[in-house]
């Protein structure tokens, strides 16, 4: 087979997996939509929030045409994220650009310049800390395999172990009050936008990345190790050393290449899961990010919000899910095949 | 000094000595072969010659010398070199032996980066020579392709072209034919012939295929349980064997040259000549013959025009184009064909497994579809067909339950069945990986039979298994044939195999029936070029008549 048709099958199931990933993030806004605006109780008053009268709860119900059937109700809210939407409240018009995920009564904003608010926080956090742990990580991994059977593999194997086991709030803890109570190399954290300044921003960030970092860190080292072990079993391995290729080859080159599918997959969901899934560390380090927000949302049982911030995690999720699959298919080209 | 020298050898795993006290010597450009059924110990010599066994717990012991190098001494620097560098090996598995993420040429090139200090640039430009040398097509180009692009024999052809990367004065050769087509092994092992002449080294050919020897080595030495049965020319032990063990081997072997016996015929009422049309209700005995009497003339199963295509649109492949046969009672067809011929998929269509594209599946004269109780099928894998967490009698119990029978009923009959098939019924209660490879193909067809079909249809059954256990099988299903009144499709690989238990044999290429008639004929006069080259291609027992083989083989490519 040809270069060029390897290319045309594996973009051909890029495109097939862009289009099931399209059709995933669909049913998830039907199901959100459906828990969330059909639930029993009174949606207009649970929208607008306890302090509404009862002419605003109205206006409100107008709003999300309540009124309309089921269908018909879904379909305005789907238009609004795909072409905007106009909200009128009698005597002024309110319009919302798309991507439109409705207005925050409660606190007088639209949700997608609330969320779009905290997006950077969270981007920061993730990706500072995907890219430590995926050093930590592969690296122990590694160490662990060339030094196999020996001491440094045991203890090794002990850390990430514990690593694992041990929540981020108690290694964000433990580095905040040794790191910037006891040693004060580092003030506590408090976010600095990128654009503001730069090194203020990665310095502030340290932390919070270290101690999202050194848990995943751990669930790396133990996939990297054990990918590295399963190929080092297989019979190819067996030839290169029949020919005198030495260990260092054998390990770094064709164990850890064995080891790159399942590490990139593993990331990419990762990467998708923490966007929403960091509160643990934004709430330790006092970061606004998405995940803090999320928890103040349901909190005050801000509907809108919560709705819109379920979305966008959804999207994040099935959007890096995707692009997992489409690396592992470019690592592994077998996959494509069959 | 030889090239090779081993002296009182032993290999012991644990308490198991896998080789006991095997010597042998092999000089420089001559070739060794190491004969013997699965567990004999001949791999384990092989590994022990390049050292593979250090770091894994085995115990060796006795003299090892290659190249001049003393394997059990040499530093793991001097092993290093000597791996690749003066002694190659090429593996059985030709996929799985390569890396499966770096081109094929990047893996040659990085091994004969490991001996000669060369540029990236030189190795790779090494690396398409050698793979012109063994014959890949277009070199240049495929040596960016990685190995799941090549086909089986371009596989092994790539294997052996990084073996001779670096002229090693021996080459070690595991196997190297077994998971190939039968026309694919005749060009490799010419191939292997071809480069030792050229090149002068020494070969030493592991194998377990006694015909594979014969055509390739000038000296054979058969091993069993670790240790060495017979050791000698190759006329010599393969033409007038001394050992009664080696007698038992060539015994087992099944000859392409030989008509079938059927020793159970002759005792059969009536009698009758293997491969005419003669009343197949004959051979039946009991009631089953007067249900098939009066059927006489309406074949037992027939396949009309099957076809079946997989994938849809640019991908669409034809599997199996156009077949159409006829089975009667108590008769036997064998189905040959090279791997992607079709043949599986014709017997998973003839079981129900499959549903044909077109084209169907005619039963006493009506079409049926789907799985039926009265087709059956036994499979080539006895290990992943059996569940590995159930006891062989719930395997085999499991059509009986189907059916809605109840215990103790069921494990009376199972532990009948597994009699019928030569198993102790106390084996009831084991698991799959207790038994040996030949039990497990027995607890397969019990299995088949507990549905009392009257056709089994077997996809490779005893491909996976030594000779010796080969020839028992084969001998259970004609004995079960026979007294049940079965008939059988045997699909298979292996020519001489389906000679020995079939009546009728069609041979397949790219899913058609390209010949068919009565054995006989076709093995003794086939009209096609495709099975005269299949005929041809398959190893001969006499060193002699290989030899010849491989001239004439050799010709149109020369002229």
């Amino acid at each position: 087979m040809s270069a060029a048709k390897a290319l045309d099958g594996l973009a051909g199931f890029a495109v097939r997996r862009v289009i099931g990933a399209v059709v995933t993030l669909l049913a998830i806004s039907v199901i959100i939509y459906v828990v969330f605006y059909v639930a029993p109780g009174d949606v207009a008053q649970i929208t607008c929030g306890p302090r509404c009268s009862p002419a605003q709860v109205q206006q409100v119900a107008g709003q999300l045409h309540l009124d309309d059937p089921l269908h018909l109700r879904y379909w305005h809210f789907l238009q609004g994220i795909l072409a905007g939407q106009d909200f009128s409240t009698g005597t002024s018009v309110q319009h919302c650009d798309a991507p439109c995920l409705g207005l925050s009564y409660q606190s007088d904003q639209q949700v997608t310049q609330l969320i779009l608010a905290k997006l950077p926080v969270t981007f920061s956090l993730v990706l500072g800390a995907m890219t430590l742990w995926l050093l930590i990580g592969v690296g122990t991994g590694v160490l662990s395999v060339w030094r196999r059977g020996r001491i440094t593999e045991r203890v090794l194997t002990g850390v990430t172990l514990a690593g694992t086991a041990t929540p981020v709030f108690v290694i964000g803890l433990v580095l905040m009050i040794v790191v910037c109570g006891q040693l004060q190399w580092l003030p506590f954290p408090q976010y600095v936008p990128f654009a503001e300044d730069p090194e203020q921003w990665a310095w502030n960030l340290l932390l919070p990345w270290l101690s999202l970092a050194l848990i995943e860190a751990a669930r790396y080292a133990r996939l990297t190790r054990s990918s590295m072990l399963e190929t080092l079993a297989e019979d190819h391995v067996r030839t290169f050393r029949a020919y005198g290729v030495g260990e260092r080859s054998i390990v770094g080159r064709h164990a850890l290449r064995g080891a790159v599918a399942p590490v990139v997959a593993l990331a990419a969901n990762d990467f998708g899961g923490s966007m929403g899934g960091a509160v643990l560390t934004e709430t330790m380090f006092g970061l606004p990010g998405i995940g803090r927000e999320l928890v103040h949302a349901v909190n005050v049982v801000d509907l809108p919000v919560v709705v819109g911030m379920v979305l966008v995690i959804g999207f994040f999720v099935v959007v890096a899910n995707a692009v997992a699959d489409v690396l592992f298919a470019v690592a592994d080209r077998r996959v494509v095949l069959s | 000094m030889s090239l090779v020298e081993v002296a009182g050898l032993t290999v012991a795993f644990g308490s198991l000595r896998a080789v006991d006290g095997i010597s042998f010597r092999l000089d420089k450009g001559a070739a060794l072969g190491l004969v013997g059924e699965s567990g004999s110990g001949k791999s384990t010599v092989a590994s022990a010659l390049l050292g593979l066994d250090r770091g894994t717990g085995a115990v060796v012991d006795g003299q090892i010398r290659v190249a001049g190098v003393d394997v059990r001494e040499a530093s793991d620097a001097q092993l290093r070199r000597l791996r690749g560098g003066k002694a190659a090996m090429v593996f059985q598995d030709p996929l799985s032996s390569l890396d499966p993420y770096y081109a094929v040429g990047d893996q040659i090139a990085e091994v004969y980066r490991v001996h000669r200090r060369v540029s990236r640039r030189a190795a790779r430009a090494r690396a398409v020579q050698v793979l012109d040398r063994v014959g890949i097509p277009d070199a240049v180009r495929r040596c960016r392709a990685r190995p799941h692009e090549f086909s089986g024999g371009m596989r092994q052809r790539a294997l052996i072209a990084m073996a001779l990367a670096c002229e090693p004065d021996l080459l070690i050769a595991d196997e190297p034919t077994t998971a190939l087509d039968v026309t694919v092994q005749a060009q490799i092992l010419d191939l292997l012939h071809t480069l030792r002449e050229e090149t002068g080294m020494g070969l030493l050919l592991v194998t377990h295929d006694v015909g594979v020897a014969a055509e390739s080595v000038d000296e054979v030495l058969v091993m069993r349980h670790g240790h060495v049965v017979e050791h000698g020319p190759v006329a010599a032990v393969l033409g007038s064997p001394a050992e009664a063990y080696t007698r038992e081997l060539l015994k087992a072997v099944p000859r392409v040259d030989a008509r079938r016996t059927r020793p159970g015929d002759a005792e059969a009422p009536g009698g009758r000549t293997p491969g005419t049309e003669a009343a197949p209700g004959k051979t039946a005995q009991g009631a089953e013959t007067a249900r098939s009497a009066e059927a006489a003339d309406v074949p037992l199963l027939e396949a009309v025009g099957l076809r079946r295509e997989f994938g849809r649109g640019r991908r669409a492949f034809t599997a199996v184009d156009d077949v159409s046969f006829t089975i009667r009672r108590g008769e036997t067809l064998g189905v040959v064909g090279e791997s992607g011929s079709g043949k599986t998929t014709l017997g998973r269509m003839l079981a129900g497994l499959l549903r044909p594209t077109a084209g169907e599946v005619r039963r006493d004269g009506r079409a049926v579809t789907g799985i039926r109780p009265d087709v059956q099928m036994v499979f080539q894998d006895s290990v992943s067909s059996l569940n590995p967490r159930r006891s062989v009698g719930e395997s085999v119990a499991d059509p009986l339950r189907a059916r809605g029978e109840r215990d103790p009923a069921v494990r009376a009959r199972v532990s009948e069945l597994l009699t019928r098939v030569g198993l102790d019924p106390a084996h009831y209660d084991r698991y799959p990986h207790e038994l040996s490879g030949g039990q497990r193909q027995r607890v397969g067809i019990a299995r088949a039979l507990a549905a009392e079909p009257d056709v089994l249809i077997c996809d490779e059954p005893v491909s996976a298994l030594d000779v010796t256990t080969q020839a028992q099988v084969i001998a259970l299903l004609d004995e079960v044939r026979r007294e049940l009144g079965l008939a059988l499709v045997f699909v298979a690989h292996d020519l001489a195999v389906v000679r020995r238990v079939s009546d009728r044999v069609a041979v397949m290429r790219q899913g058609r029936i390209v010949e068919y008639g009565p054995a006989d004929e076709v093995y003794e006069s086939p009209r096609e070029l495709y099975t005269k080259q299949l005929l041809a291609a398959v190893p001969s027992l006499d060193p002699d008549i290989a030899a010849r083989r491989r001239a004439e083989r050799r010709e149109p490519a020369t002229t």
